[in-house]
């Protein structure tokens, strides 16, 4: 597929990095010459200097001929012109921005075909955001992920000393909760895969996967770790894009403090917000954290900009006494040194925000894809299509399916219906298929198992 | 001096338009036929023929006005309409003296409502509708100065709103030029005063009393056309009306033009000040209510109530009808009477003292002091209505209740001097500087102000002069930097 890529920032290189593996022919086009060359020295992809919201630097990039357009550039405005410009002039199929500004996200007539023609709009920030709250949600959680407009979610937990179900095998969680159905998708001990059946014991600090209906998590998570108490107090550094959107979505549940370095940035903040207290000073000013109380946070997260201010105050936050600390990395060389350290969740937001630009990309219809354990697997959510004769998945039962090893079929959901997948489970047209990848490599086979064939006749 | 001059010659202009307002007592003696049209004539052509000379003599001196001459404009008008305001009161009144005759028309003038006359039922009607009027125009003009000149100048509760506020609740919302916010403002006030002439007349008053009393209700003014007050009426219908429309008029007029333009009442939602004004005043309702019930005052709870939210109404909002003789109440119900006569109407309104926002100002800063103590670190900024207002803004409305306490302070120490009791002094500046009416002992609701001495009048009429015109505008007339060129 020809993808271009406009802005070079980390959404965009990001992108790039992923999609470079999957065999794609990439075009990266951004104003920063010094950003393109050292992403074209690490990548196999083409390159162009110029302002993206230009037609004569488009042309050159080869829009003519090309299949998606991702507009991640800083600048709303330069995506919403270069979808406009991609359509009027280019027709190209597939048009996706990010707009940040919830002014124009309001608007959503402004995106359809009579106005900017953005196909897909999406905000880093938010996804992220997002994200982060359901960490505070369900503290317990490493991951929190959404399927099928949050009716399912994958759930990733460290198993610990103290749940029923830790050094007892898996099918009791069946005898243990006959009225909750739910999955288990994938048990990492020792950052590896382990094979799994019913008889698989589940040990103290492992990372298990499992998928369950949303209303259900906190009783499964009960099975694999004894429960804390709700979160109340949560304290921010770092008042930036995530900073302000997380204290203003948490402010009104929520006992918030936000700490900013910056005096300005802090009045904005202060004028913006109004349950939330902000204080002016150093994410790693350990006085600081001292004379707020860091001892009776129950979450703490480090959302600057700057991965080793992050990791300091984070570690500050967790020696002084937070209960949960959670780092914003975005150098993925970090994010694997520190998670389950004394950090307890190490979020990179490339890794985060990447899956909802992947489900666009991807071949085959898939609704939403979320990148876990730092991009090595996968959990796709497939839309099944075709009848028995033209798809490898209608019409068959689970255990007939000839599924990739790693890939496990987690959950279904039927229109309104959520059925948690087992070997017999029918599979039936426009179902949408919860799938845990274990490893990346196998995503392929995955989607072409989705893909209506037509060698039915 | 050649400012002054420039001044002198708008005032000029500003007297002779002054004139036409005599028309409608004009209109009321033709209609009643009571005597008195030769002398309003006479008042009506002498005013005129005032402005004219001002003006004519001072035509040289024409020029652009400035902010400094923008003070000077709103003092010089604020006193010189009063003054030749009294000569109908001096032409029909024989005995009156210059001083008391001064001291109803400012009373008027700046919508305080305190009264020198006694036999008020037997005054001519055209008498009392001209000091109605002087009333109701004292409302209009406080409107306009309130909501569109002062905050030019720098002074009064609005200015709080003028710049940092992007939203729904800012004085840029309503129209780019002052005359037409003026002009759109003075229509809001009038259909109101029309609709209470309406509905007091259809409570059971006559056209005179509706009209007098629509007035003195819409401008918080409070004169009235009886000894007794609207205890007169005897009416409960009649005190629920008033302090539906006394309500009204204490909330800023920029809302409820906003809210007339807009078809919609979410604007009040808005408007934190109207909140907090009309929360502080109905529950103070409740609880005198209760109180005067508790206390045996009244032994029928629902007349305590009665009772109680007429004449707290009409003092909380500066009003000053009075329905009963409140002064007899236990200490603390009048008290707390004039206390939110202090403090409880909205900026912008046609109520006094030292308004609603000045208050949540004051109550915020001192909340903020506190977080300040416990957090050193925090950036706190003040916030009323989801708006930030910025320090320099509180360190104004710090200096002014700093101003405002004084004055209290020294004037009160002033009529200490002269004799009069503690009780009636306090009171008297209090109802004065907030443009409330009456006050207690002396000048409480069953006696009025003539028992004052000459130099007390004046005391009382220079009280109702700062409060108007929220005290910087007057003072800074006395410092040296305002005159320096």
């Amino acid at each position: 597929m020809k993808i271009l890529i406009l802005g070079a920032g980390q959404v965009g290189s990001t992108v790039a990095e992923s999609l470079v593996g999957e065999a794609n022919d990439i075009t990266v086009v951004d104003t920063d010459g010094e950003k393109l060359r050292e992403l074209q020295d690490r990548l196999d992809l083409r390159t162009l200097k110029g302002n993206a919201a230009h037609p004569s630097i488009l042309e050159q990039a080869g829009i003519a001929d090309t299949d998606i357009l991702l507009a991640v550039t800083q600048s709303d405005e330069v995506n919403m012109v270069a979808c406009k410009l991609a359509a009027s002039l280019y027709n190209t199929p597939t048009r996706i921005a990010r707009i940040r500004a919830t002014d124009y996200l309001e608007r959503r007539e402004l995106f359809n075909s009579d106005n900017f023609c953005v196909d897909f709009s999406i905000c880093p920030e938010q996804i992220l955001t997002e994200y982060i709250v359901k960490l505070i949600e369900f503290p317990e959680a490493l991951q929190v992920l959404k399927f099928a407009a949050g009716r399912v979610s994958l759930v990733a937990v460290r198993a610990v000393e103290g749940g029923p179900l830790v050094g007892r095998p898996l099918r009791y969680l069946r005898t243990d909760m006959p009225q909750i159905d739910t999955r288990v998708a994938a048990i990492f001990r020792k950052d590896r895969s382990t094979d799994m059946n019913g008889d698989t014991v589940v040990e103290a600090g492992d990372e298990v996967f499992f998928i369950a209906a949303t209303e259900h998590i906190r009783t499964v998570m009960k099975e694999l770790r004894r429960m804390d108490k709700p979160s109340r107090r949560v304290m921010i550094v770092g008042g930036g894009n995530i900073g302000r959107r997380l204290a203003k979505t948490l402010e009104r549940s929520y006992q918030v403090k936000l700490i900013e370095h910056n005096k300005k940035a802090c009045a904005s903040l202060a004028a913006e917000l109004t349950n939330t207290l902000v204080l002016n000073g150093d994410g790693t000013d350990e006085k600081l954290m001292l004379q707020e109380n860091v001892g009776e946070v129950d979450v703490f997260c480090a959302l600057t900009n700057d991965d080793e201010n992050n990791i300091m105050s984070a570690l500050l936050a967790k020696q002084g006494g937070a209960r949960k600390v959670i780092a914003l990395i975005n150098r993925s060389a970090y994010v694997g040194l520190v998670q389950g350290g004394k950090i307890d969740i190490a979020i990179s937001p490339a890794q985060v925000t990447i899956g909802s630009l992947l489900a666009y990309v991807r071949q085959g219809d898939v609704a939403a894809v979320h990148s876990l354990r730092r991009g090595a697997a996968e959990a796709l959510e497939l839309v099944a299509h075709g009848d028995r004769q033209s798809s490898k998945v209608v019409g068959r039962r689970i255990d007939e399916i000839e599924s990739p090893k790693g890939a496990t079929i987690g959950a279904i959901v039927r229109g309104e219906q959520v059925i948690i997948a087992h070997h017999d489970t029918l599979i039936e047209a426009e179902d949408h298929i919860i799938v845990f990848v274990n490893d990346k490599r196998k995503v392929r086979e995955v989607e072409k198992l989705f893909q209506v064939s037509l060698g039915f006749f | 001096m050649r400012r002054a001059l420039t001044v002198i010659h708008a005032l000029g202009l500003m007297l002779v338009m002054f004139s036409i307002t005599y028309l409608l007592p004009v209109v009321a003696s033709l209609v009643y036929d009571d005597g008195t049209l030769i002398d309003f004539l006479l008042a009506m052509v002498w005013t005129a023929g005032i402005g004219l000379l001002l003006w004519l003599l001072t035509r040289r001196y024409k020029g652009e006005l400035s902010i400094r001459h923008g003070y000077l404009l709103v003092v010089a008008m604020w006193t010189a309409m009063p003054a030749v305001a009294t000569l109908p009161l001096l032409l029909m009144l024989p005995g009156l003296s210059f001083t008391d005759a001064y001291f109803e028309t400012m009373s008027g003038i700046t919508t305080t409502g305190a009264t020198v006359l006694t036999g008020l039922d037997s005054l001519q009607p055209a008498i009392n509708v001209w000091r109605h009027e002087l009333q109701w125009l004292g409302g209009m003009g406080i409107i306009v100065l309130a909501v569109a000149v002062l905050p030019l100048l720098g002074i009064g509760g609005r200015q709080l709103f003028k710049a940092e506020t992007p939203g729904p609740m800012k004085d840029a919302a309503l129209t780019p030029r002052i005359a037409d916010t003026a002009r759109n403002l003075w229509a809001v006030y009038l259909s109101v005063t029309l609709a209470c002439i309406g509905v007091l007349k259809w409570a059971g008053m006559n056209w005179l009393d509706a009209i007098c009393h629509a007035f003195a209700a819409l401008s918080l003014g409070g004169f009235s056309t009886h000894d007794s007050s609207v205890g007169y009426f005897n009416s409960p219908l009649i005190e629920v009306v008033l302090i539906v429309f006394m309500l009204i008029a204490a909330i800023n007029f920029a809302s409820h033009f906003l809210a007339w333009r807009g078809k919609s009442l979410r604007v009040y939602l808005h408007d934190a000040e109207a909140i907090a004004t009309l929360i502080l005043i109905l529950g103070s309702c409740i609880g005198i209510g209760v109180f005067l019930w508790w206390q045996g005052v009244y032994p029928v709870f629902w007349t305590a109530l009665r009772h109680a939210s007429f004449n707290l109404v009409s003092m909380a909002t500066d009003c000053g009808f009075a329905s009963v003789d409140f002064n007899q109440w236990p200490m603390f119900a009048p008290m707390w009477m004039l206390f939110l006569s202090c403090i409880a109407v909205s900026s912008g309104s046609t109520g006094g003292g030292i308004k609603m926002i000045r208050t949540l100002v004051l109550v915020k800063q001192a909340g903020r002091e506190f977080v300040k103590l416990l957090h050193p670190a925090a950036v706190n900024p003040m916030k009323i209505g989801g708006h930030v207002i910025a320090n320099n803004i509180v360190f104004a409305v710090l200096g002014f209740i700093f101003l405002y306490f004084m004055s209290v302070a020294i004037l009160t120490f002033v009529l200490l001097i002269t004799g009069l009791d503690f009780i009636s002094a306090f009171s008297a500046i209090i109802a004065c500087i907030n443009n409330a009416g009456p006050g207690l002992g002396v000048v409480g609701p069953a006696g009025n102000y003539a028992g004052l001495t000459g130099f007390q009048t004046w005391v009382c009429t220079f009280a109702m002069l700062i409060g108007r015109l929220e005290i910087f505008t007057v003072l800074i007339l006395f410092t040296p930097h305002f005159w320096r060129r």
